[in-house]
């Protein structure tokens, strides 16, 4: 395992910001810890960075006891923490030439780690940190947690303010990272990222929902959900709620995401009803599942 | 070592890139120098005045004579009656008038005394009131040459007496104050700043869950600073020699190494200072409100501690800097070697051992 949690709980004061958490990464896996912002993951990452220390509970990484080895800890992970916290006056090749200096290598040494990500920034290098869009600014981030070959990759919400492309490339870039061995812990509030985990666990309020992969997590929704949209999505949430036999009603994009309760759901009788309401152009599909209506499910 | 090396340039790409760091290490120094050099000073030189000369006779015209030879006063004008007086000190001509009654001569053979009247323009306090003092002193001493074969003596004005810094010159009391605020504000306030900086930025996160060693950090930290500081103190010996010609009595060698045990003092504090705040203002706070108005106020800079009340004696006592002021006065004033200043010596040595002890101590190797 490259990973352990075991019946961790951490508070501040009253606040149980982590509460008996338990769960375990394998060795070059990929794993989601996906949940809303004051879930407790940035805790839990502290926790394992050896940066707090747990109430209660043990945890290791790659080995490593986070209390007794927090040294050997800090010599082989690579920490990127939510907000950037690069030297913003230092310009990108100085960042990454003094990451690489205190942890004992060189650029040079571990450039083909880097090269996919690098090459992308390196128009920049001179250029301060500073003054780096979000994208390249997490990019960056990544290449100065990464220069030191680490065993185990911890990203606390790598994508938080970044656009949608660079979104997309940085996760292509976690999964190629992945394949060379490295173990990556990834936190995010981005529902659609965590389809491209390996495996995820909900977390909210300092508790883990669920654990699985995202195909399985997805399939314990117990019923079918539909894609309704009219020409008034604010009213159609209204109505869908005092519809009697609504399970649940959320919000998707141009869509609301709509679950009857029964077995045997027509959905030409709910098109009646909308009509009775006086809803115009109602448009209803049946739609796939997607990690969000399974947290909603389960945060319930 | 390799490690450290890059730590330490990493700092001074800091340093060099902030303006603001910048002018604080080395405009301030030359600017608090010549400040506390030219402007603040008590010092008095070719002074404007006036004179009514009443009686007009032998005595008058000898003390007018001192008067206008000596290098702090230079006669602007001679007025004739005291109508006038009002006059000249409106145009601002001159910042004070000396009046000499009526037969001076006869009342000082006949009487024993006479009077000067010294007017002065009191809009600026402190020149006025050195200025009676300067005339006082002049007055005085001719009193003293007339009387030496009297036998009863001559009275011409109270007396007034002047002990310490006989020549006048005020910015030699000054320079060792100057130097310790400054030494103490580089080296504390901005070592403190720039570790809490790493805290507030975030960065410190990432120094933590690193190979880095965190006395590694702190000394990183403090090594361009103590650098700096070493500069800013030659600097400032420097000019205090060739611009304002102070002497420096004792040993040079002595003088670097009791500078370098303050630097190392005050760094210790700034270390303590910074693992007690969590931002960059707090630390400024504390430097400012903790370190510097003490300086100011208590370390004997400006006031002397023989007249400050028990209570704050008693604090003086406890701050570096009072010990560094007595070193400092000692060997560029009065030119003493450590046989003069161990004690003082030894206080410093203590209080650093305890502020690094302390700071080791309370370093947090996590983030609580």
């Amino acid at each position: 395992m490259s990973i352990s949690l075991k019946h961790i709980s951490k508070s501040y004061g009253d606040l149980k910001a982590v509460d008996d958490i338990s769960f375990e990464v394998k060795e070059g896996e990929l794993f989601g810890l996906i949940g809303p912002d004051g879930a407790g993951k940035t805790t839990l990452f502290r926790i394992l960075t050896t940066l707090l220390i747990a109430d209660k509970g043990e945890a290791t990484v790659a080995g490593y006891d986070v209390v007794k080895d927090y040294i050997d800890i800090r010599n082989h992970v690579g920490y990127m923490p939510g907000r950037f916290s690069l030297y913003q006056d230092l310009t990108v090749e100085e960042n990454l030439e003094f990451f690489a200096t205190i942890f004992g290598t060189t650029i040079e040494e571990n450039y083909e780690l880097i090269e996919d990500i690098y090459i992308q920034i390196e128009p920049f290098k001179d250029r301060r940190a500073g003054k780096l869009s979000g994208g390249m600014k997490q990019k960056l981030a990544l290449c100065c947690a990464l220069i030191h070959k680490p065993k185990v990759l911890f990203l606390d919400e790598p994508t938080t303010g970044v656009d949608p492309v660079s979104r997309k490339e940085f996760w292509e870039m976690l999964k190629r990272l992945q394949q060379k061995g490295i173990t990556i812990l990834v936190s995010t509030p981005y529902m659609d990222e965590a389809a491209l985990c390996d495996r995820i666990a909900l977390i909210q309020d300092g508790k883990i929902l669920e654990i699985d992969t995202p195909k399985e997590i997805v399939k314990h929704y117990p019923k079918k959900i539909y894609d309704i949209r009219t020409d008034d999505m604010y009213k159609l949430i209204l109505n869908l709620k005092e519809y009697e036999y609504n399970y649940a009603v959320h919000p998707f994009g141009e869509f609301v995401h709509y679950t009857d309760k029964r077995d045997s759901f027509d959905p030409d009788e709910l098109i009646q009803f909308l009509e009775s309401k006086k809803q115009k152009n109602i448009i209803i599909q049946q739609t796939e599942t997607t990690i969000e209506d399974a947290f909603m499910e389960l945060a319930k | 070592m390799k490690r450290f090396i890059g730590f330490i340039k990493k700092e001074f790409y800091h340093i060099f890139r902030d303006r603001r760091t910048l002018f604080i290490l080395f405009g301030m120094p030359i600017v608090q120098i010549m400040l506390f050099g030219f402007a603040i000073t008590n010092e008095i030189n070719n002074v404007d005045i006036a004179i009514l000369d009443k009686s007009k006779d032998v005595t008058t015209q000898e003390i007018i004579n001192k008067i206008s030879s000596s290098k702090y006063f230079s006669i602007k004008q001679i007025i004739e009656n005291e109508t006038e007086i009002e006059a000249v000190f409106k145009k601002g001509k001159v910042k004070a008038v000396l009046v000499f009654e009526k037969a001076f001569s006869k009342k000082l053979i006949k009487e024993n005394n006479a009077t000067v009247q010294i007017i002065t323009d009191a809009t600026d306090p402190n020149t006025a009131n050195n200025i009676t003092n300067f005339v006082s002193s002049i007055l005085l001493k001719y009193q003293q040459e007339i009387n030496k074969d009297l036998k009863i003596p001559y009275q011409i004005v109270p007396e007034t007496r002047m002990v310490y810094n006989q020549e006048l010159k005020s910015v030699f009391m000054f320079v060792p104050g100057v130097m310790t605020i400054i030494l103490m504000l580089v080296s504390a306030m901005m070592t403190s700043i720039s570790i809490t900086k790493e805290k507030e930025l975030g960065t410190m996160e990432i120094l933590l869950v690193s190979p880095l060693k965190p006395f590694q950090v702190i000394i990183g930290k403090v090594v361009p600073y103590i650098f700096l500081s070493i500069i800013n103190a030659v600097v400032i010996i420097l000019l205090s020699i060739f611009i304002f010609k102070m002497p420096v009595q004792g040993s040079l060698f002595l003088l670097g190494a009791e500078s370098v045990l303050f630097i190392i003092n005050a760094l210790s504090l700034g270390i303590l200072i910074s693992t007690v705040s969590e931002t960059q203002q707090t630390a400024m706070m504390i430097s400012l409100m903790g370190l510097l108005l003490p300086v100011i106020l208590l370390s004997g800079f400006i006031f002397p501690i023989s007249s400050m009340p028990n209570i704050l004696q008693v604090i003086s006592n406890v701050i570096p800097a009072t010990w560094y002021i007595i070193i400092l006065k000692g060997i560029m004033l009065k030119g003493v070697g450590l046989t003069f200043l161990w004690k003082e010596t030894l206080i410093l040595l203590g209080m650093t051992v305890l502020f690094i002890a302390l700071s080791i101590k309370k370093y947090k190797i996590r983030l609580e």
